[in-house]
């Protein structure tokens, strides 16, 4: 028999798919264009960007592990609110200049941006490589939240992940990017539904917010302070904040987001209507407190889910414990619906850098425009698959490793692609042995930890300061990028290939 | 661009976006349980604070900065 839940849970996941495969027809675009693909034909506007964004950025793994970061370790948790306060001044500031020149140019990728503006296909190949394999893990985390999720309502096995990551593939490579957005809609309503319930009805089953603060250890509930000369967890919560900021929209599948905003007023509209998001965010951080209250750990309903899926269990086994069985089926078709927007993006994404920095690039240079949208839409197929791989063959700690690195890797594209926004002083030599020596330096550091972590502790002057490597990474990266750059500009003032101009940044 | 004064004066209001940088960089302020609000610790309502205050920084900058400029708006179908 099935559970009021899962009834719930087919039908939103039904009418999901549906809607996915009718959005192909929605602002009607010649799909076999890339940019009208992969895209959506820089068309949509303020609401529909924002529904995207918030889609893309705040994912199904997010509702489910920033929660249980907090549930197993306190206050840490926590950094995904300055994280996401912090991203949008850079969001503001910066990434209009980038729109405008894409839309200029007809630039699909970052990859594309740095090979038109240093003229340097090396530099370029650096960039859509290291946006590719950052993404990939990430997608395959997606699969984690809905797999959480999915055994919450009693289905075991993996023929459930099968079946949904099929149909997405499916409406990706019909719709291209018009599903996603079109599902994020239905996505976040439910994701906001499923909040203002959570942050009203829980509390007052708990006693209130008070009591729920009460009942978290006090080491947890502040980050631990080491000593005089040792900034402790402080300084980790802050560079693990500033640094997710400085990585977040140089992901491939944040960028497409902007990317496909009709004009650039969307995406400063969007730095200030998208905190909402952030402000669900925080409230489903503190979830993870809700269920400490409620004591989900030691109730042995849940102890096979939290003995095979650990902490991230900890939303999931609380919605169970708290809400009536058909609100439960709303609730998890959010978390999965919510991994199925990100995935699609971001093989997207990914797809397009492919399609553009490699094949047309390296094998295929004379492609018609039609066979580059045809090899994006089987690219995005195939690295689905590969996530799919991932998740059912290999422990899930290599993804979670995996996406740790990513976000190291990501963030030393920040020279080449955003500093080149504002200067072409930089030379390409020079941003890529920068790129080189933050990825070595970050991928080391990531190393020392065995992988279990990101915080690696430098010790400067006899103070330890713990710091996101992904951080101290790039500091080291911009010293080489901006010493080698005077060299070789000093060397040689031969001029430099550029196809942009002054006015295309405006 | 605008030069002279108003360039100088939309350079100042931009330097809005830098505020929630200053006010979450040091960790070692908020990272207290006191003065607590309707039973959340002073850490937890204080960052939550600066979500809608983070978004309302970003619209004097933005009026500063499209103000008289047709060319901001959406040019775009």
């Amino acid at each position: 028999m099935m559970s009021a839940a899962l009834i719930v849970f087919l039908i939103l996941f039904v009418a999901v798919t549906v809607l996915g495969f009718i959005a192909a027809r929605w602002r009607q675009g010649d799909l076999s264009q890339l940019h009208e693909w992969g895209l959506g034909g820089r068309r949509f506007g303020t609401i529909v960007t924002w529904f995207l964004l918030g889609g893309d950025l705040y994912t199904a793994y997010t509702f489910v592990a920033v929660p249980a970061l907090m549930f197993g370790a306190g206050a840490m948790g926590f950094f995904a609110v300055p994280y996401t306060i912090l991203v949008y001044p850079i969001l503001f500031a910066v990434y209009p200049r980038l729109w405008s020149v894409s839309r200029a140019r007809g630039y699909i990728t970052a990859a594309d941006f740095v090979r038109g503006r240093f003229g340097n296909r090396t530099l370029a190949l650096a960039v859509a490589a290291t946006g590719i394999l950052a993404t990939m893990p990430y997608i395959a985390l997606q699969l984690v939240g809905m797999e959480v999720v999915i055994a919450g309502l009693g289905i075991r096995g993996e023929a459930a992940l099968f079946i949904a990551f099929a149909i997405l593939a499916a409406y990706t490579y019909t719709s291209g990017l018009r599903a996603p957005a079109m599902i994020a809609v239905v996505k976040d309503l439910l994701i906001y539904i499923t909040v203002l319930a959570a942050v009203i009805i829980i509390p007052a089953k708990l006693g209130g917010y008070s009591a729920i603060f009460a009942s978290v250890e006090p080491d947890k509930l502040l980050l631990a302070k080491d000593g005089v000369r040792d900034f402790g967890s402080e300084s980790a919560y802050v560079t693990l904040a500033l640094g997710s900021a400085l990585a977040l929209f140089l992901y491939p599948h944040a960028l497409t987001g902007v990317l496909s905003a009709s004009s650039r007023n969307v995406i400063r509209r969007n730095a200030a209507i998208l905190p909402a998001y952030s402000l669900a965010l925080g409230l489903i951080a503190l979830l993870g407190f809700m269920a400490i209250a409620a004591g989900v750990k030691s109730n042995p309903a849940y102890a096979a889910g939290f003995a095979t899926y650990g902490n991230n269990y900890a939303v999931p086994a609380l919605f169970l414990e708290m809400f009536p069985g058909w609100f439960v089926g709303v609730a998890f078709a959010a978390i999965a619906i919510g991994a199925l927007v990100p995935a699609a993006i971001m093989s997207i994404a990914t797809a397009n850098l492919f399609t553009r920095n490699i094949y047309r690039e390296y094998i295929a240079p004379d492609c018609a425009p039609e066979r580059e949208s045809q090899v994006a839409k089987i690219a995005s197929l195939v690295v689905k698959l590969g996530a799919l791989f991932f998740i059912v063959f290999l422990p899930q700690t290599y993804a979670i490793q995996l996406q740790l690195l990513g976000g190291i890797w990501i963030i030393q594209t920040l020279p080449a692609v955003l500093l080149g926004l504002y200067t072409r002083w930089l030379h390409p030599t020079a941003l890529l042995t920068g790129w080189a020596t933050g990825i070595v330096a970050g991928t080391a550091m990531a190393a020392s930890l065995q992988f279990k972590g990101s915080i690696y502790t430098l010790h400067i002057f006899g103070f330890a300061l713990p710091c996101y490597a992904a951080l101290s990474a790039l500091v080291l990266n911009l010293i080489v990028a901006v010493a080698l750059s005077a060299l070789f500009n000093a060397l040689s003032n031969a001029p430099r290939e550029d196809e942009t101009a002054a006015a295309d940044y405006h | 661009m605008a030069g002279g004064k108003r360039g100088h004066w939309r350079w100042l209001v931009r330097l809005l976006l830098l505020v929630p940088f200053i006010v979450l960089i040091d960790a070692g302020f908020y990272n207290r349980t006191e003065p607590a609000l309707a039973g959340i610790p002073f850490f937890y309502w204080y960052q939550l604070l600066w979500v809608p205050l983070g978004a309302l920084l970003l619209l004097p900058v933005w009026a500063s900065e499209s103000h008289g400029r047709a060319e901001d708006r959406d040019k775009h179908p």
